[in-house]
């Protein structure tokens, strides 16, 4: 493999990144500059060009969205930049807001000016204080050089950016759970059509595109659509709906890693060369038995499918859910898939909005029928009504109103049909691993 | 005597002119008042209903959704502490320390010590994995840390 030098991390280390002063000595806002000397469609068609796929999860094709926006609509048109990052492996987001904030600010203004929209909303998951922090400042920073507000960089372009802070729920960073919460409502994900793009933020034309997205943004500005395309994997010959997985991305890697970390690297990298070339190996000289390839909603891969390209068609292929967040996460093997899958499970009972019943039962009982098996009392037909249910949850099935379920499903039905020896092995010996912390857990709330 | 001081009602003002629509005026005022009061009552509720124009029951229905607010019978200690429980805090010890500083310290996650000083939680992934185990005191995030670190964080042993 060709050389790679990060891009979208390029001055993470670097004294006072988060500055404007520093940001601009790197050339920073010289994107915006251009954008600016634009029209609108030129940007949208480059952005269009690169083939750039949203970061935050689902893939869709950023460019693509924009131009999803009525024709010559009078206004507002709103951008929500989705700050949410709650999907659990995921921390990359955060690793840009804390270190170089400016470059997600040139990536909203020029996505702004694409969309002529003159207004974004970042919603921010409240525990990110510091990036809330040093956002606030960098903004400031921003309306105080002209780069914000009314004519910026004196031309007819107007923005406000307003930093919103969220409260502790996975589910607004569901695009339209994200919406509902930033009008004051609690975040039920809505029923789709009509997109965002038509009907959104207070009923007005929104797009929402992920941070990582958006400082994607600035350097196809710098650089031309061209070389985002030379980085990654072009289409496969053999699907004809597949676009490619272009560009950089940043990798997250954790669990049982020497070196956890988050890394930036052309899409495609496999599971195998980031634990094993990027965070040191398994700990303890041990082996993986598990790895999540995206975040847990995207399921499990096997020890034997570790060489799965991480694009946003290598994961599917291995019959995960997709790429997701391309948040990594390594069980070892002396841990066993029933404590992680009950983690899991867990996780997405505890953050179902409950509007659709077979996500807020199935979340529930697959969590319950978890918590049995992990106090001794499992059955061997325990593991077919866990697939049973997960099968009937999710927009898949086209039971339930937003992704949330499919995502909860997606690890039951991986960990039972990859890893069910150690589900049976648990039963049959009836071993319990609920600890004292559980039991006090489930007294809270 | 109103339940949010008059600097409170200028906070939530000041939010006004970033959005269209008052009511999306609901999480940004129920920060304010639960950062300041620890706590947000039926009154304060009201008080801010008036504010935003709506009605009180559309500011509790948006509040309850939310497993963060707390309401007057159970309060907030000075300072909140939150142990994450996901993936990958779980297989680095997240959950060992939370029962530990939980036996320690007499408090059950949800619960706030007798002395008022802490509330301990426990969290969904903070998305600070690379950290695991992390904990956050109130909106700021400490990585790999051990019991020792917490305790020397939130200065209580
Ligand atoms: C349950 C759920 C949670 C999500 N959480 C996030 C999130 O935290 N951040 C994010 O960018 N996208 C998240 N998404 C995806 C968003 O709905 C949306 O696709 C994305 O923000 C679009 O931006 P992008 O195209 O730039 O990726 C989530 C989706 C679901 C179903
Ligand atoms: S699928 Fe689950 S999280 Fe999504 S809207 Fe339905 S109940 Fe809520
Ligand atoms: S799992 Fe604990 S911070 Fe992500």
């Amino acid at each position: 493999m060709p050389s790679f030098e990060p891009v979208l991390l390029a001055r993470i280390a670097k004294p006072n990144s988060a500055k404007l002063e520093t940001y601009r000595a790197d050339g920073g806002y010289k994107a915006l500059e251009k954008a600016l000397g634009m029209p609108p469609a030129d940007v949208t068609n480059m952005v269009k060009d690169s083939v750039l796929r949203g970061r935050g999860g689902a893939g869709f094709p950023a460019g693509l969205k924009w131009t999803f926006l009525p024709k010559d609509h009078p206004g507002p048109i709103y951008l929500c930049v989705n700050a949410d990052e709650s999907e659990p492996g995921t921390f990359n987001n955060r690793i840009l807001m804390e270190l170089d904030p400016h470059q997600l600010i040139e990536g909203i203004a020029i996505a702004c000016h694409a969309i002529k929209s003159e207004k974004a909303f970042l919603y921010l998951r409240y525990e990110y204080g510091r990036s809330y922090r040093v956002l606030d400042a960098a903004i400031k920073e921003c309306y105080a050089a002209g780069l914000l507000g009314k004519n910026i960089l004196g031309k007819e372009f107007n923005l406000d950016i307003v930093l919103h802070r969220g409260a502790a729920a996975y589910i607004c960073g569901e695009e339209t759970g994200l919406i509902e919460s930033l009008e004051g409502k609690r975040a039920w994900p809505r029923i789709k059509p009509p997109f965002p793009a038509i009907e959104g933020l207070f009923r007005k034309p929104t797009i929402v595109n992920n941070v990582e997205t958006l400082c994607c943004v600035t350097h196809i500005l710098n650089r031309g659509s061209e070389w985002f395309k030379s980085i990654g994997v072009p289409p496969d010959p053999n699907n004809p709906r597949d676009m490619g997985s272009y560009g950089p991305k940043l990798y997250c890697i954790s669990g049982h890693v020497n070196k956890p970390g988050c890394v930036e690297l052309p899409l495609g990298v496999t599971a195998r060369e980031l634990i094993d070339e990027h965070a040191g190996g398994v700990w303890k000289g041990r082996k993986a038995k598990a790895v999540v390839p995206g975040g847990i909603s995207m399921g499990f891969l096997s020890a034997d499918e570790l060489d799965t390209p991480l694009d946003f068609n290598g994961p599917g292929k291995a019959g995960c859910l997709g790429l997701g967040t391309a948040a990594v996460v390594v069980v070892d093997d002396q841990t066993s898939m029933v404590d992680v899958l009950y983690n899991c499970c867990r996780f997405m009972s505890h953050e179902s909005c409950g509007q659709c019943t077979p996500c807020r039962e199935g979340t529930a009982w697959m969590t319950k029928i978890l918590e049995r098996i992990r106090a001794g009392h499992g059955k061997m037909e325990d593991l077919d009504t866990l697939t049973e249910v997960a099968g009937s949850m999710g927009i898949i099935p086209g039971t339930t109103i937003c992704g949330l379920s499919d995502g909860a499903a997606w690890p039951v039905k991986n960990a039972i049909k990859k890893f069910r020896g150690d589900f049976e092995e648990y039963i049959a010996s009836g071993r319990r691993s609920v600890t004292s912390a559980q039991e006090l857990m489930a007294g809270a709330h | 005597m109103p339940v949010l001081s008059e600097q409170i009602r200028e906070r939530i003002r000041a939010e006004f002119p970033k959005y269209p629509d008052r009511r999306a005026v609901t999480l940004p005022a129920l920060h304010i008042v639960h950062d300041e009061l620890r706590q947000v009552s039926p009154e304060a509720i009201r008080e801010i209903s008036e504010l935003l124009e709506i009605h009180p029951a559309e500011i509790h229905d948006t509040m309850s959704f939310y497993n963060f607010f707390r309401e007057p019978d159970r309060p907030l200690g000075k300072r909140r502490v939150w142990v994450c429980r996901s993936i990958s805090c779980m297989l680095r010890g997240g959950e060992e320390l939370l029962e530990n500083l939980s036996h320690k310290w007499h408090v059950g996650p949800g619960q706030t010590s007798s002395d008022g000083s802490v509330s301990l939680e426990y969290a969904e992934c903070l998305g600070a994995c690379e950290g695991a185990p992390c904990i956050l005191v109130d909106d700021e995030c400490h990585m790999n840390v051990s019991e020792e670190d917490v305790e020397r964080i939130v200065g209580k042993q």
